[in-house]
């Protein structure tokens, strides 16, 4: 008997292997294309199938969202990257032989991805989160451009030692499941962990929080530990950009959540609450006013993502049912819209022959139908109604007056200024006066669209199954 | 029993030592050497772990940290210097005394904070974790104030010797054997990052400040 949760692991893994030996971009890329709807197909299994603690695996309310999101944004960045790549190979840009190599570590990216979420093991989840680094670094100095070796030695450098740190809190952890645990690997399984929490080692498990935090916070992209993700997302190929600031920051975010369970689980421990919610301000409102001075495209989203990624860490700091609810909401938005407008981005570069915003004018002239996708994505991700980012940022803001009505000040205030910054950019790239070349670019509006209209579909009418579900991971968050 | 303890405690003090002879070399390949001492006596603390412990896995991880860091990659290092003819200086952020007196620091840190924290701990397994973190932030330290391809790989790996060296400390933790491998990789990948990435042939440097100009926007 073969399981889901086997599957959105072997699926990948398996189609990694045989990609490297697949000749021709075009077969390479629908079979990616195919490979990630199988891996989606099973990660909707996963869904509705039943949850199960293993000696393995993990599945429960709160990983099954991450999954859902990683596969389903694994697929449409698939079909988008299949036009992506078509344009790149006409180009130049990329020779056919790296394509294949490209579509081998995709797969083996999004099967690292899903060990890290579904692994019932610390160790295990550290390196599938170790593994997916790994491979994006490898494919953000893809071009290998001197920008996109410099981008990669950056991101190298960084994420390993997050990586490091992170894993010096995992043998901490160990040490201080030790005493009610005992020695071996039980002391390193997340339910037997969660379950034990209340007698760890309290002093123990302060001090490998803070290196957890230190370390998977690095990789989750919080200022000040923030410097690779806009180089990382700037030089790289703009799938990797989607998948980089849709799915690998929720994984990296995964973990910290699960240790902050953890943490939250033993009373005598420090709070972990606070010390994410000011590491969430602080980087929301520092990506906000770095927004103003991004001359390329691609890092202006980087930055925006960091923006995101602080607004969630606040809400999952200030904790509560509601609070976590919201947050979940919005990393499912965050992602959706997102990746989405890289897909936008991805062709406009392509279109324009550049990623620098001065020599990006008059789109609704040269290219509308992509401008009209590209400018409602970023209207959404602006936080304007009536698409799903308003509701949860909405959510986010009125549970944090209800409760602590100053501190909701500073991230409204945070969000306001991202919003001028954005919708100044958006207004520059939209009108005037058309300038440079304007390539033909045969882009396939389906990814955009559907992220468009799952996120608007989401800001008008979320189904009570969907808000059951989220409200149950919601609760097990604490 | 207590004459095991003493010997790990031994060689885990000569890891921390060569730690900070990491940080005062003024020469490319005395920092190479250095390391390689280090890796070295992190395989005899790891084999000795193995053999007094009754772990006969961890005789693994004491190989590779003997063949890869302590030999090959060392060796490998030494002739990409040799063969790039560039640098044979250390180039400092922060000149060896100032860094060696913030690595003092460190390592004081490093012990008050294990030593006052980790007070439900048996005290041997406890004095090898302060010197594991105290070989970590020295590893760590090095990354910072030295500027050199080279000689940040070589912090990197020095701050992986100490992760290795704690992993081995914590009684009966599985993986890690496995995840010693995993790392290994990530070496290896850092080591093919010099050599195969050319940054040199980009560049004409390994220096990182030449990198720090090639960036396609301000900050």
């Amino acid at each position: 008997m073969i399981h889901a949760y086997q599957l959105v692991v072997l699926i990948p893994y398996a189609a990694a292997l045989i990609f490297v030996a697949v000749p021709g971009y075009r077969v390479g890329a629908a079979a990616n294309v195919v490979v990630s709807a199988a891996t989606f197909a099973a990660g909707l299994w996963l869904v509705v199938g039943e949850r199960s603690v293993g000696d393995y695996a993990i599945v429960d309310e709160f990983n099954i969202v991450f999954i859902a999101i990683n596969t389903l944004v694994g697929f449409t960045t698939a079909l988008f990257s299949a036009s992506y790549i078509g344009h790149e190979i006409e180009t130049g840009r990329l020779s056919p032989s790296f394509v294949r190599f490209y579509h081998a570590m995709f797969q083996a990216m999004m099967g690292s991805m899903n060990v890290a979420l579904i692994a019932n093991n610390i160790g295990v989840m550290w390196v599938g989160l170790e593994l997916a680094t790994l491979i994006t670094v490898v494919m953000v100095g893809l071009y290998r451009t001197p920008q996109a070796i410099e981008a990669a030695w950056k991101y190298f450098i960084l994420a390993s030692v997050g990586i490091s740190l992170a894993f010096f809190g995992t043998i901490l952890i160990y040490l201080a499941g030790q005493p009610a645990l005992g020695e071996g690997v039980p002391a390193m399984t997340w339910s037997l962990l969660q379950a034990a929490a209340a007698r760890m080692d309290p002093a123990i498990l302060d001090l490998a929080f803070i290196f957890l935090l230190i370390g998977y916070g690095t990789k989750v992209g919080l200022a000040p530990l923030h410097a690779w993700l806009p180089d990382a997302h700037a030089e790289g190929p703009t799938p990797i950009s989607a998948v980089l600031s849709g799915l690998l920051l929720n994984v990296a975010l995964y973990a910290l959540l699960r240790f902050k369970m953890l943490v939250a689980g033993q009373p005598a421990a420090l709070d972990p609450g606070p010390v994410m919610v000011v590491m969430g301000l602080v980087s929301l409102i520092f990506a906000a006013f770095m927004l103003y001075q991004r001359r390329d495209i691609k890092r202006l989203f980087a930055y925006s993502s960091i923006e995101h990624m602080g607004l969630i860490v606040f809400a999952f700091g200030m904790g509560g049912p509601l609070a976590n609810f919201a947050g979940l909401l919005h990393m499912a938005m965050h992602s959706l819209t997102k990746s989405g407008i890289f897909f936008a981005v991805g062709h406009i570069a392509q279109a324009k022959g550049t990623q620098r915003i001065a020599e990006i004018r008059g789109l609704s002239v040269t290219h509308p139908r992509l401008a009209v996708v590209f400018a409602l994505a970023v209207l959404a991700i602006c936080g304007l109604p009536p698409f799903g980012v308003f509701t949860s940022e909405f959510l986010i803001l009125t549970t944090t007056f209800a409760r602590e009505p100053w501190l909701a000040l500073l991230p409204a205030f945070g969000l306001l200024i991202g919003f001028g910054a954005l919708l100044m950019r958006l207004q520059d790239t939209m009108f005037g006066e058309p300038v440079g070349p304007a390539h033909h670019v045969n882009a396939s509006s389906v990814p955009m669209m559907l992220h468009l209209l799952l996120v608007l579909a989401a800001g008008i009418f979320l189904p009570p199954v969907l808000v059951a579900w989220f409200q149950r991971a919601a609760e097990l968050l604490g | 029993m207590s004459q095991a303890y003493e010997i790990s405690h031994l060689l885990a003090g000569v890891m921390l030592v060569t730690s900070f002879a990491l940080l005062y070399q003024e020469r490319v390949a005395a920092v190479l050497n250095a390391f390689a001492a280090q890796s070295i006596t992190l395989a005899l603390a790891v084999a000795w772990a193995a053999w007094s412990d009754n772990r006969p896995d961890l005789f693994i991880t004491a190989l590779i940290a003997l063949t890869l860091k302590g030999i090959v990659i060392p060796v490998a290092l030494h002739r990409t210097v040799a063969r790039l003819g560039i640098h044979r200086e250390v180039e400092k952020v922060v000149g060896v005394g100032a860094a060696l007196m913030v690595g003092l620091a460190l390592t004081g840190l490093a012990q008050a904070l294990v030593l006052k924290v980790a007070t439900g701990m048996a005290s041997h397994a406890r004095e090898d974790l302060a010197l594991a973190l105290a070989i970590i932030l020295l590893g760590f330290l090095m990354m910072i104030v030295r500027r050199n391809a080279v000689t940040q790989v070589v912090g990197f790996m020095s701050m992986e010797n100490g992760l290795i060296l704690a992993a081995t400390g914590a009684r009966g933790m599985p993986l890690v054997v496995e995840v010693s491998v995993a790392f290994s990789v990530l070496i290896s990948l850092f080591v093919f990052a010099v050599f195969v990435f050319r940054i040199r042939e980009r560049f004409d440097t390994v220096d990182l400040e030449a990198l720090d100009r090639m960036r396609g926007d301000g900050r």
